[in-house]
């Protein structure tokens, strides 16, 4: 009989499993009997973790920020091209900054960087989006924040093409949930972690929403965050919750790196406050 | 073409502008009210221009803010627009570059502000804003709630206003297929009682002719 060619981890992704591959296909990671916070991402600081901050752009020299390992803006370019760019310019509004503080809060040891796809018009603003998590994914960011989403029904089959190639590539989208009564993209999709707000003051505390399609609920009303002028303001919303979800992914994704994001959105579950692990 | 639909095609294009902007008013003074908010604002998207126009205000700036323009991307209102995602923001002032911008286009700073996407379908038409509420002792879930509620009236209100705008522009120009359909609407509101039903039997005949 002919030698079997090894199978290694780096052959994935497999496309079926012949009977001499099963013993080879253990699972890298040893779960324990029980998915405890501890187990999860007890002692990790988010180090080696790279994160992308899709938004209007993060003001690194803010203190709560602590620097950006990089800054790009993505902008229409001529017919349906996006371009992107080296950014210097920061933060077209403030709200990226705000989610590049709350991850660092939690993650204090990961890398930052900014993909700006907001501040040249609204015109051609969908289209920019998706350039901007294209280039996210291609980039192969560990954890993208969106704290953002889209109505437009031609971008929708796009996203979900991304948001899947994403989940087989082992970056994580964590995207905001919409609370009003229209049809909204990404954060719908089965391929991304969507997040919506709860009301108590623990930045640690999330839950697990067993009615989805928002996933997990967390920190999302009344908190202080980072903004532009080197200040902070008092904010609310969903695309406040998403960064905590984000930085808790960046803790996860730390300690145990070989997590894909089905499993680490197992392990956000199995660690959420109503399901038992959350202590 | 029946009664109710010609009766719908008249008051979308011909029906007044100011119907619809006294209905807006309406939405942003009951917003205020309830809020117990010292202003509120809708813009709309001008996407001509790429703009987002004030084109209702109640409190604060009521008469002197409608048709001041804004970036559409930039700024708190901008990333709402774009984002499509409703924001709360507290101790705004204190936003170097907010309150600078907010000076210069309003003359009023506010301190704090709730701005909300006004969706239609799948199309962004502007920004509902409410500043200033009276301070509760924390923001809650449920004024959240709200806000979207008020959020979705204003769109729908939105889209009327816009589609008038539209199919009046038609009529002005002349051409195409609304306008053909306005002119139409504009006869068929004069023809007298008796000669309704012919009128009718010739539009059905044509609609059969033309499917």
């Amino acid at each position: 009989m002919a030698a079997e060619p090894e199978r290694a981890e780096t052959l994935l992704p497999a496309w079926s499993l012949p009977a001499h591959a099963v013993p080879g296909i253990g699972i890298a990671v040893e779960w324990p009997e029980r998915v405890t916070r501890e187990w999860a991402w007890g002692g990790s600081t988010g180090r080696g973790v790279r994160v992308c901050i899709v938004d209007s752009g993060v003001d690194g020299d803010h203190p709560a920020v602590g620097g950006l390992a990089g800054a790009v803006v993505v902008r229409a370019g001529a017919g349906d091209d996006v371009v992107v760019e080296p950014d210097a310019e920061g933060d077209a509004c403030g709200h990226g900054t705000a989610c590049a503080g709350i991850v660092r809060a939690l993650a204090p040891e990961c890398e930052l960087w900014s993909a700006r796809v907001l501040g040249a018009g609204f015109k051609g603003s969908g289209r920019v989006l998706v350039g901007g998590l294209r280039w996210a994914i291609e980039q192969g960011f560990d954890v993208v924040n969106l704290s953002l989403s889209t109505t437009k029904r031609d971008f929708a089959t796009l996203l979900h093409e991304l948001a899947d190639t994403a989940y087989f590539r082992r970056t994580v989208l964590v995207a905001s949930a919409h609370n009003m009564p229209v049809e909204s993209f990404p954060w719908r999709f089965s391929s991304v972690i969507s997040v919506g707000s709860h009301e108590l003051d623990d930045p640690f505390a999330f839950f697990y929403n067993p009615r989805p399609p928002v996933e997990f609920f967390a920190r999302g009303v009344d908190l202080d965050v980072a903004w532009l002028g080197g200040g902070t303001l008092r904010c609310t919303g969903n695309s406040f919750a998403t960064p905590h979800i984000t930085g808790i992914c960046a803790l996860v994704r730390s300690k145990h790196p070989e997590l894909t994001p089905f499993q680490l959105k197992s392990v956000l579950y199995l660690t959420s406050a109503n399901v038992g692990g959350g202590g | 073409m029946s009664g109710d639909l010609r009766a719908a095609v008249a008051a979308g294009v011909l029906s007044a502008e100011d119907d619809y902007r006294a209905l807006l008013r309406s939405i942003v003074e009951v917003a205020r009210a309830i809020f117990g908010a010292r202003a509120s604002s809708i813009f709309l998207l001008d996407e001509a221009t790429d703009e987002l126009v004030f084109t209702a205000v109640a409190g604060e700036g009521a008469d002197s803010l409608v048709g001041m323009r804004l970036p559409s991307s930039t700024g708190i209102a901008g990333w709402v627009l774009v984002t499509r995602q409703p924001l709360v923001v507290e101790d705004v002032a204190s936003d170097p570059r907010f309150a600078r911008d907010a000076a210069e286009s309003t003359g009023y700073v506010p301190n704090a502000l709730m701005a909300v996407p006004l969706l239609h379908d799948e199309l962004a038409l502007g920004v509902l804003q409410v500043l200033d509420r009276t301070e509760p002792p924390r923001f809650t879930l449920a004024e959240m709630e709200l806000l979207g509620l008020f959020a979705h009236q204003a769109a729908i209100a939105l889209h009327l206003l816009q589609r008038a705008r539209k199919a009046r522009a038609a009529l002005a120009d002349g051409e195409g297929e609304q306008a053909a359909l306005a002119r139409l609407a504009q006869v068929l509101e004069t023809v007298p009682e008796e000669r309704r039903a012919p009128a009718d039997a010739l539009l059905g005949a044509l609609a059969r002719l033309l499917e």
